[in-house]
């Protein structure tokens, strides 16, 4: 059945990508602006990009930043996986409603909350602010969204796989590395960027968390945006927008790919 | 038959539930408690800036160093009240204004051809990856007075003079509608995409209005996805912080707005507690309510 969409449904459609697209839109095409000013155009440049690299105390965040979330998103990834395969593998352990209340409320819950929680709790077992407390932070909120994201893959997957394997005398971990693992890589992939990419963009709760020397990229740039606009914000924006862009894209491809190459052994 | 399986693989295979089980015990229920417990502290100009109320072996001393002098003053200052009372209002607005915009979007999606209907969802998830503290930065641009916005209104000839709607609320249900949005339209999308054509027209068949048809079958069908993306939106709305602080004024109050002042600036840590078991307290039932949403939704689909 075809069906050809009414000019309200496409009106709504456009409206609305383009509400949310033409905010990213003007802060990229403004990232190489020549006027000082934010909002007035000055013609083509590429100078706050130059600055932008020049900027040590900037440089440094994005460095901060980016090893944090590749520790945290790996560790989160981990423990993701674990908690997925324990929610639909495992059937009704003990506490298992407390479980899933954990996994469910970090999603939900204020970042206002969970970042001052963490740092009582950091200061209660004396350990000191900075980068491990940020990553110990950041692993916590981001496994949960991982949890879900392999749960929903794991869910719809075809158990008789893993029967027929069993079956043929393979043992439960031989099993889960040449099976299942394979099945759900996609997913665990998907998980892996989004923890990373939550990492990367927080503010709460990095902000609750750190100490000395571990500034994040988001905390420097919100306290320049309290300071006033810069270009140079919106060039660091482009960047970060042009690596997930990239990023993303990648993630499409390579799941699309593994997804035909899956349909093509059953076949 | 699956033969016994031994000790040791016993204990491996119970490893899977137990360690992401005491990772969360430990840096998600444990730190709660913490809360609780420095709430009914009292501050202290100290490193760190409260007075212990605990310690080891010191159980009298304990119980007679708790007390609910900073709930007093949280129910004394109506500072406290009017800022819960005014986050409950932002973030109800805003998920009304949330429902009215990604409503006409998600069915728009459902009734697009099959084709195209995975591509407008990623369209949809992609923002969502960018960074949401510069997606907030780049209305402030946007809103300023000599901003894009009112610039294109007066290029237009619409306005004479610029409008003022950074650091107003209008700003803020601006925020909040945009940064929330996937989390309205993809759970709406969903329920309404499994929806059977036929009982609508069969509906207009038999002689009902359109706009009859629409809140007699496909609001009620759409009642889950209703649910579960408002709740989505509401609950870490009330709790906002970075919306209220860039695009926000002075006088938009919020109570996660109110945490992080007590913190950061009075470093009052045991107030600042108190104000969040008050947060928690305001979406203790809207949170249960999600969980329950959430696994049954879980269950049926499984």
């Amino acid at each position: 059945m075809t069906r050809r969409l009414s000019f309200f449904n496409v009106t709504s459609l456009v409206i609305g990508f383009a509400f949310l697209y033409l905010p990213i839109l003007l802060l990229v095409v403004y990232s190489f602006n020549a006027s000082r000013l934010v909002t007035v155009w000055g013609g083509f440049s590429t100078q706050w990009y130059v600055a932008l690299f020049r900027n040590q105390a900037l440089m440094e965040a994005a460095w901060v930043t980016l090893r944090i979330a590749l520790l945290s998103a790996t560790l989160a990834t981990v423990l993701g996986t674990l908690a997925a395969l324990a929610l639909t593998r495992y059937g009704r352990f003990t506490g298992r409603t407390l479980f899933t209340g954990m996994v469910y409320a970090p999603m939900v819950m204020p970042e206002v909350i969970t970042g001052l929680s963490l740092l009582l709790f950091f200061v209660a077992i004396g350990l000191d602010r900075g980068f491990w407390t940020i990553t110990l932070a950041h692993t916590t909120l981001t496994m949960c969204f991982v949890t879900v994201v392999v749960q929903s893959r794991l869910m719809t997957f075809d158990r008789s796989l893993e029967e027929a394997a069993m079956d043929l005398g393979a043992p439960p971990l031989r099993t889960f590395f040449s099976v299942t693992l394979p099945l759900i890589a996609p997913s665990i992939v998907a998980g892996f960027l989004l923890a990373f990419t939550l990492s990367l963009d927080d503010l709460v709760i990095a902000s609750f968390n750190t100490g000395p020397g571990a500034t994040t990229l988001p905390i420097r740039i919100y306290s320049q945006v309290r300071l006033g606009l810069s270009p140079e914000v919106n060039a660091a924006s482009t960047i970060l927008i042009g690596i997930v862009a990239l990023g993303v894209t990648t993630a499409t491809l390579l799941s699309k790919r593994s997804l035909l190459r899956s349909q093509r052994n059953i076949h | 038959m699956t033969p016994r399986p031994s000790f040791s693989k016993k204990l491996a295979e119970s490893l899977v539930p137990a360690v992401p089980y005491l990772w969360l015990g430990l840096f998600f229920l444990v730190p709660f408690l913490i809360v609780f417990k420095i709430s009914l502290s009292d501050p202290a100009v100290a490193q760190p800036p409260y007075k212990p109320t605990f310690e080891w072996g010191d159980i009298v001393g304990f119980f007679q160093g708790l007390d609910l002098e900073n709930f007093e003053l949280l129910t004394s200052d109506d500072l406290y009240f009017s800022a819960t009372l005014s986050s409950v209002r932002i973030a109800g607005i805003s998920t009304v204004l949330l429902l009215l915009v990604g409503f006409p979007i998600a069915y728009a999606m459902a009734r697009a051809p099959v084709r195209y209907r995975s591509l407008l969802v990623a369209l949809i998830i992609l923002p969502f990856w960018t960074s949401f503290l510069i997606r907030i930065y780049a209305w402030i641009a946007i809103l300023k007075p000599e901003g894009l916005l009112n610039q294109a209104l007066i290029g237009l000839g619409v306005i004479g003079e610029p409008l003022t709607i950074l650091n107003t609320e209008a700003a803020v249900f601006i925020g909040i509608v945009y940064a929330y949005l996937p989390f309205m339209v993809l759970p709406l999308y969903a329920t309404l995409e499994k929806m059977d054509d036929t009982l609508l027209e069969a509906a207009l068949d038999l002689g009902s209005t359109p706009w009859r048809a629409f809140w007699t079958i496909t609001v009620p069908l759409a009642m889950p996805g209703i649910i579960a993306g408002s709740l989505l939106c509401f609950i870490p709305a009330v709790g906002e912080f970075v919306i209220p602080d860039l695009l926000g004024g002075s006088e938009t109050l919020m109570i996660g707005r109110q945490l992080w002042s007590e913190f950061f600036s009075n470093r009052d840590w045991p107030l600042a507690s108190a104000v969040a078991i008050l947060l928690l307290i305001v979406l203790v039932v809207p949170i249960v309510i999600y969980r329950d949403v959430e696994s049954r939704r879980v269950e049926t689909r499984a």
